[in-house]
Parts: structure tokens; C-alpha cells; sequence
């Protein structure tokens, strides 16, 4: 019986890592203290997965002079990302040390397939103290030892064309959901009067999932709404929730402020090469400033999310979720000490400066911030996002799901917004059925 | 992937009469000359090499025929000979044998019984204790009431529809293809070669192109048929999004399989004689009744097995819709196998979208074998 088991196992891993596109870098096996070895997989921080390769080659090298411990790098993009931490979950064949969304930070440690971030691997860290407390509450759930390290910080911020916004004669950022409308709408025009509009109020990568995930949780939770109850049942089709998923489709759909050609758009760097070309005024984005200098585009500003009620405070002033990636260690490395280094090396207050620097994302240590690289509009804007306007995706195993569900939701909203229009109702029955799928997986 | 059916004989009747008999031996009957015959022509689908005259080359293996197999078989065993090549075939056939078991009986075994579980990932790390919940998954995800259910049972329907219009729209093409291609037009090796590329290259490079030729604001489609030919009153259409998606996959899709028809069809129209035609020309027969008549019954056999093989494909299509609309699909165009995807790795339901696999095998299996049954023995009648 055992035996069969056994047997048995072995295929569904071999199986689950063909399907899995195979080529997985498989845990280094050397176990030689002198000539150690270990694998990073990297999600992707950079303009491109070969700039990723460049930023941290050379963080890295430092590395393997301080510890004489090698790294085997790959860079992941982010659609690969969780299916490929997935297929590393379920054959336990995985790297030593991964980086992760810091929104599926619960849902993977609930698989137990990462390392406690407690004892040997906190003190190797230098403990928790060090860490941004909005950052450290990405770690895991609460009242459990968490599974992840913070890495990179993001927060969403409201980005835009000055030059745009001076030709129309706008001499402020929107503040609240109203005046961005408004704006929006004032931007929204056809330039070359061939009767078609070419210049759009906001762009978006309306098609990619996740985006669809991040802008339902924001909306709503300015509405007063949230994706789970304190019982961690989903309420995904609230009244606050529907508000909030119909005023961000509506943009599209009723105020005809962006784009229909968004709907097919799954890669935000689209929306911000829209804003650099003069096809969008507006971006709502986490991290644009590296493709801004990537094209050497400098009439941009940066201001606040706005909000559905400009004095709100707590819940209802939302303005991003406190995003970023975050590092976990594999529980099946064969090499944990070495493991632990390279995440303290990652999280180094000097490493943190240059990886976040390079990265245009903020440090996750509060010893980082002080130094010059981060005190521009763009990285102070971003620092006050996350200590007064953001909150963690919700803390519940379930989070995983949620993205895909109710982005998959927005994502098709959009669509029919592209294609037809979308009404109140439209929205409702789309939430609604994305929460019965929430309830018959539990 | 192309079903190995169509080697011609080089090992001697015997021999093939003993694979064929790895069937469970009926007891003999009936005089051994006649058996023999029918046993030869049988060079199974998954059994031994054919060993027939060349007309067989190309055709299936057909069921009435192997059924009276074992009559052979039974006679042969009687001989030293036999014994030993029949053994010798157990050996030659244990490699693979194992290779089966563990590629695709195992993992297909353990899927069924993830089927009977909650795998999720609380317990994916350890997933050979998920908890077992009988039906559950079934009466829960597959009750037709339920978003789920709904889903599901819709994306079946969708995909039968979609199955019949790409194998169609396929065999139509890859039949005109290959009836054009075996008469003596010119620079036919050139147009040979031309129309299986969509064939030889990889789907994923297919399909990323047709991806970028679908987008609505900068794709060539959109391009040629608004900007060029002035379609659509100048209103750019979505073809990846909406009820256009549905479409646009069965374009991409009937690109991609067209040239297997047409190879498979040209294989079978080469070993129609020349001088059938003939005759039917000098007694006065039509192109299309020569069609009718002739070259429809003469590649029957063949087009039997090309259907099937091009149906499952199709019915299991995954790539090209992963490829062209992301992990999620369009409501319009949902398929069954992307929906099983994101019920499984979307949303971590694995034991969902094992019941899910389930139910789609079982489809799969009774339609394939009601089709053996009705199309397959009709097919050997003519050969």
C-alpha cells in the first residue's frame, strides 16, 4: 500500500512539474559548507526582467563576497508568479528563498510550505523592530508567526501630464472622486479633429486581473465596504462594494473618460506609456517613475488618490492597500543557514537603499528612509500613502481566491463596458456570482 | 500524436496475429484459413504495426475485425513458435507499458480521486491526506442551479458547438486542400509546404501573433477590415473581448488544425488508384459525383479516425485560448478545460476542478465510444 503511495506521488509530481512548464530550478543540492549554493526566483521589480537581472547581479556579487555563498537568480514576471510558487508548493521542488506578492503573504502560508519568520531566521534578521509596522502587517496573518520578510513597498498614488493638464487649463490634482470625474472628463478630447478621441482622462490595464482586484478593494472601502466580514465570510456583493466596482467601471462605461482599448490591456506599463505619449492625462499607478526615466519624460505629477469624500478619515480614506513583494524561504531548502543570510543581506539597510532605489519602490526598514534617494514628491507621497491611507489586501487565507474572483469580475465589467454598457444591476449580478464561487470553495 | 496506424507490414502475420490477441483469447471457432485472414488486415491502433496490403496503409484498426482475432491467436499459441513471440511482445510492449501507468494512468487515478476531496491550500503541501468528502464536490459545483453548475454545464455546450464548428470548418479546408494538392497543379510541393507552416510551428508562436493581430486598437485585423476595406462604419470591433472572442478562437483554432486534415486526407486521397477515376470519367461522371462516389468512400476509414483524434483535441482545447485571453477567458467564449484551469489554480479548488475532469472524461468517453461503435466498423466495409 505504501509502496503504490509512494509511487503514486512520484507521478503526480513528475506530472504536476511537466505541466507546470517544467524547467523549474530545483533546490541547489549541494551540501557543502565551503562551496555553497542556493536558488532565488525574483518577481519582477524593474522595466524589464533583464534590468531585474542587472539590479540584483550586482546586490548578489556583494553577497557571495560577504558569504562566499552563491545565488542561482531567475527573474519571474508576475503572470508566472503564482502559478509557479504553486507548482513549487505542491511537489515541495521549489527555490531556497522566493520573493512573493505580499497579497498572497496568508494564503501561502497557509500551504506551511514556507520557513516561520521566528528564532534563528528573525534574529539573522535583525528582528521586527527595524521593519515599517504597515510593511511587517503583510507578513502573514495575525497572531501567527509570519512566513514572509517585507521587501519592496509600493502604494498607489494619482499620476498625471502636466503638460496635459496646462493645455486644459487645470491648475490642481483632483482630491476627491467628483472633482477627478470632472477633470477627467475636461481631459477627454479629440485633438485632431478627425471626429475620434485620441486624448482619454485615465488609462488603465483594465484587462489584467489583479488590477481589477486592487481598484475593488480601495473603491469600496471608501464607500465603507470590505471584501470579508470579521468572520471571514466574503461580502463581495455589499451595496459599498457594488458602489465602489460601478463608480470604477463607470469611467468607462458612463463617463466615457477612458478608453474602451483599455479593456484589453493586462500590463500597467501600457496605461503609463499612454500617459508618457499624450494618449491618457491620469494613471493610477504603484511604481511609474522608472519607465518615466526609462523615457526621459519629465512632465509628470504626482498627488494622492482621490477620495469619494475629501475629509473622510480611517476606512473610508483608503487610498491603496499597502502593496509590495515580499521574500519567503522555501521549507524544503536543504541549505536554511545560507537562506536566512541572503534575507538578511536583502533586508540590510544599505542593500534596502539600492534595491529600492533602483526599483523606485520604498524601503521596508525605517532606517532606509533617511537617506537622499528617497526624499523626492514621488517617495514622500508614497510614505505618507502607506502610513495614513493604506491597509493591508485582507489578512484571510482566502485572499488568493478573492483576487482572481472578483478581479475576474472587473476584468469582465470592463469588457462589456468596452462592448455595451454596464449598469448597476450588471455589476451586482457579476459580484454576486463571484462570491457563490467563493462560497463553494470554502 | 498522429495515430501510429499507418506502418506498413514488415514483420510477418503471426506476429501480428499474437499482438492482436494480447485481447483476452476467445475460444477458436471456425477453420483457421478464414480467421487468418481478417487477422492480418487488422494492424490495430494500439496494438501491433499493420501488416495488410498498402490499401490498408492509412485505414483504422477496425473493431469487427479484431474481434475475430483470437481465433488466430488461439491456433497460433498451439506452436513453440508462437509462444516464444508472444512473450517476446510482452517485453518489447513493458517499457511502454510502464511509461503508460506512470504518465497517464496514475496521474489520471489520482485525479479522479482528488475529485472525492477538499483540496485546497490548506492542505496542498500534504495533499495525500486531503480530506476525503464523497460527492461533495459534485453536488456542490455541478448542481445546474448553482453559478458553478451553470458555468460548467454552459461551457459543455459551448464546447460541443465549438468542437463540431472548428473540426468542420478543418476537414471542409483541409479536404479542398488535399483533393486541389493530388492533382498535377503546378508548384504543388511549394503549396505543400505552404499550407502545413500553421502545422510546424508551435502553437504558442501562432497564437501570440494572432493575439496581436486581434488587439482592437493597433491589431491588423482591425486594420485591414476598418481602416482598408471601411467595415464596421469606421467603429474598431473587439475581437477578444465580448461575443466577438468566441469567433476569433474558432479562426485561430481552424488555423491551426487545418493542416493536419489536409496531410492525414492527402495520405489516404494518394492511395486512391488513378485508374478508378478514370473509369468514372470515361462512363461520365461529374467531378463532384466522381467526388461523391469515389473519393468520399475510398478515405472513409482514414477520415474516421482523423475526426476523433481532431474532435478530442479540440474538445480539450486549452493552449489557444490560454494563450489568446489570459488565465480567464471571456464568459463569450469559456471553454470546459480553461474553466476546469480556473477552478483549479485560480481559485485553489482543486478538488472542483478534479470532479469537473471527471465529468468531462466521462463525456469524453461515452461520445468517443458511441462514435467507435457507429463510424469506425462502417469505415472497414469499404477497405
Amino acid at each position: 500500500m505504501k509502496h503504490t503511495f509512494r509511487l503514486g506521488a512520484a507521478a503526480a509530481a513528475a506530472s504536476v512539474l511537466v505541466l507546470g512548464l517544467a524547467a523549474c530550478g530545483s533546490s541547489g543540492g549541494g551540501g557543502d559548507a565551503g562551496s555553497q549554493e542556493i536558488t532565488y526566483w525574483a518577481t519582477n521589480q524593474g522595466q524589464s526582467l533583464d534590468h531585474d537581472r542587472e539590479v540584483l547581479s550586482e546586490s548578489l556579487e556583494r553577497f557571495t563576497e560577504e558569504t562566499g555563498i552563491k545565488v542561482n537568480l531567475e527573474v519571474i514576471p508576475w503572470t508566472d508568479m503564482y502559478n509557479r510558487i504553486l507548482t513549487a508548493v505542491t511537489s515541495g521542488d521549489g527555490p531556497d528563498v522566493l520573493n512573493i506578492g505580499n497579497t498572497w503573504a496568508v494564503t501561502l502560508q497557509e500551504t506551511g510550505a514556507f520557513e516561520p519568520v521566528e528564532g534563528e531566521f528573525l534574529e539573522a534578521i535583525g528582528g521586527q523592530d527595524r521593519f515599517m509596522s504597515a510593511a511587517w502587517a503583510t507578513a502573514g496573518a495575525e497572531g501567527k508567526a509570519p512566513t514572509s520578510v517585507p521587501l519592496y513597498s509600493q502604494a498607489y498614488s494619482l499620476y498625471y501630464n502636466t503638460e496635459l493638464f496646462e493645455e486644459a487649463g487645470i491648475d490642481a490634482p483632483p482630491a476627491t472622486w467628483d472633482e477627478f470625474v470632472e477633470t477627467a472628463k475636461k481631459l477627454t478630447k479629440d485633438t485632431d479633429g478627425d471626429g475620434k478621441i485620441d486624448q482619454w482622462g485615465i488609462s488603465t490595464e483594465a484587462g489584467a486581473v489583479t488590477n481589477g482586484a486592487h481598484h475593488s478593494f480601495i473603491r469600496g472601502k471608501q464607500h465603507g465596504g470590505a471584501m470579508f466580514d470579521a468572520d471571514g465570510q466574503p461580502t463581495f456583493n455589499t451595496d459599498a462594494q457594488i458602489d465602489g466596482v460601478a463608480e470604477w467601471v463607470d469611467l468607462m462605461g458612463t463617463h466615457k473618460v477612458m478608453s474602451p482599448s483599455d479593456a484589453e490591456m493586462t500590463n500597467g506599463a501600457d496605461a503609463v506609456a499612454n500617459l508618457i505619449d499624450g494618449r491618457a492625462a491620469m494613471v493610477f499607478n504603484q511604481n511609474p517613475v522608472k519607465n518615466f526615466t526609462a523615457r526621459d519624460f519629465e512632465d509628470w505629477g504626482v498627488a494622492p488618490m482621490p477620495l469619494v469624500d475629501g475629509n473622510a478619515t480611517g476606512d473610508r480614506a483608503v487610498m491603496s492597500f499597502a502593496a509590495g513583494s515580499n521574500v519567503s524561504v522555501f521549507k524544503n531548502s536543504d541549505s536554511k543557514d545560507a537562506a536566512y543570510q541572503l534575507v538578511a543581506h536583502l533586508t540590510d539597510t544599505e542593500e534596502q537603499v539600492y534595491l529600492n532605489d533602483a526599483y523606485t519602490s520604498l524601503p521596508t526598514v525605517a532606517d532606509a528612509y533617511d537617506a537622499e534617494e528617497f526624499q523626492n514628491e514621488s517617495a514622500k507621497l508614497k510614505e505618507k500613502t502607506l502610513a495614513d491611507h493604506a491597509q493591508p489586501m485582507p489578512l484571510v487565507a482566502q485572499e488568493g481566491q478573492m483576487e482572481t474572483l472578483v478581479g475576474t469580475a472587473v476584468k469582465n465589467l470592463f469588457a462589456q463596458a468596452a462592448t455595451g454598457t454596464v449598469t448597476r444591476a450588471d455589476v451586482e449580478r457579476a459580484l454576486t456570482d463571484a462570491q457563490n464561487q467563493m462560497t463553494a470553495a470554502q | 500524436m498522429a495515430p501510429k496506424n499507418t506502418v506498413p507490414g514488415t514483420i510477418p502475420a503471426p506476429a501480428d496475429a499474437d499482438g492482436v490477441g494480447l485481447a483476452p483469447a476467445s475460444s477458436a471457432s471456425g477453420p483457421a484459413a478464414e480467421a487468418l485472414r481478417p487477422a492480418a488486415g487488422g494492424g490495430g491502433t494500439h496494438t501491433a504495426p499493420g501488416t495488410g496490403t498498402p490499401d490498408d496503409a492509412g485505414s483504422p484498426a477496425p473493431r469487427g475485425r479484431a474481434r475475430k482475432a483470437p481465433d488466430a491467436q488461439a491456433i497460433r499459441r498451439r506452436t513453440p513458435r508462437g509462444k516464444a513471440e508472444s512473450r517476446l511482445a510482452y517485453y518489447l510492449v513493458t517499457p511502454a507499458g510502464l511509461m503508460e501507468l506512470l504518465i497517464h494512468i496514475i496521474p489520471m487515478a489520482l485525479g479522479i480521486w482528488i475529485a472525492f476531496t477538499a483540496l485546497n491550500q490548506l492542505n496542498l503541501t500534504n495533499w495525500l491526506n486531503a480530506p476525503f468528502v464523497g460527492l461533495q464536490n459534485f453536488v456542490n459545483g455541478l448542481n445546474p442551479e448553482s453559478t458553478i453548475g451553470q458555468s460548467f454545464f454552459s461551457a459543455l455546450g459551448r464546447t460541443a458547438v465549438y468542437t463540431v464548428i472548428v473540426v468542420g470548418g478543418s476537414w471542409i479546408l483541409g479536404m479542398a486542400g488535399a483533393v486541389f494538392l493530388s492533382s498535377k497543379v503546378r508548384g504543388r510541393t511549394f503549396l505543400r509546404t505552404l499550407f502545413l507552416v500553421p502545422y510546424a510551428l508551435p502553437t504558442y508562436v501562432g497564437t501570440i501573433a494572432w493575439a496581436f493581430m486581434f488587439n482592437q486598437r493597433d491589431g491588423a485585423v482591425n486594420q485591414l477590415l476598418v481602416d482598408v476595406f471601411g467595415l464596421f462604419g469606421g467603429e474598431r470591433p473587439f475581437w477578444l473581448l465580448g461575443e466577438n472572442s468566441l469567433t476569433a478562437m474558432i479562426v485561430v483554432n481552424i488555423w491551426t488544425l487545418w493542416p493536419f486534415a489536409f496531410l492525414m486526407l492527402l495520405a489516404a486521397l494518394q492511395n486512391v488508384p488513378g485508374d478508378v477515376y478514370e473509369a468514372a470519367s470515361l462512363d461520365g461522371a461529374s467531378l463532384w459525383s466522381q467526388f461523391m462516389h469515389i473519393t468520399l468512400p475510398m478515405v472513409r476509414p482514414a477520415n474516421g479516425v482523423l475526426v476523433l483524434v481532431m474532435g478530442l483535441w479540440t474538445f480539450n482545447q486549452f493552449n489557444i485560448p490560454f494563450v489568446l485571453f489570459g488565465p480567464s477567458s471571456p464568459a463569450e467564449a469559456m471553454l470546459v478545460t480553461p474553466l476546469i484551469y480556473q477552478n483549479s489554480f485560480g481559485s485553489w479548488n482543486f478538488g472542483l476542478g478534479g470532479a469537473m475532469s471527471v465529468l468531462l472524461l466521462l463525456a469524453m468517453l461515452v461520445a468517443t465510444a458511441f462514435y467507435v461503435r457507429l463510424v469506425l466498423p462502417k469505415g472497414a466495409q469499404h477497405d
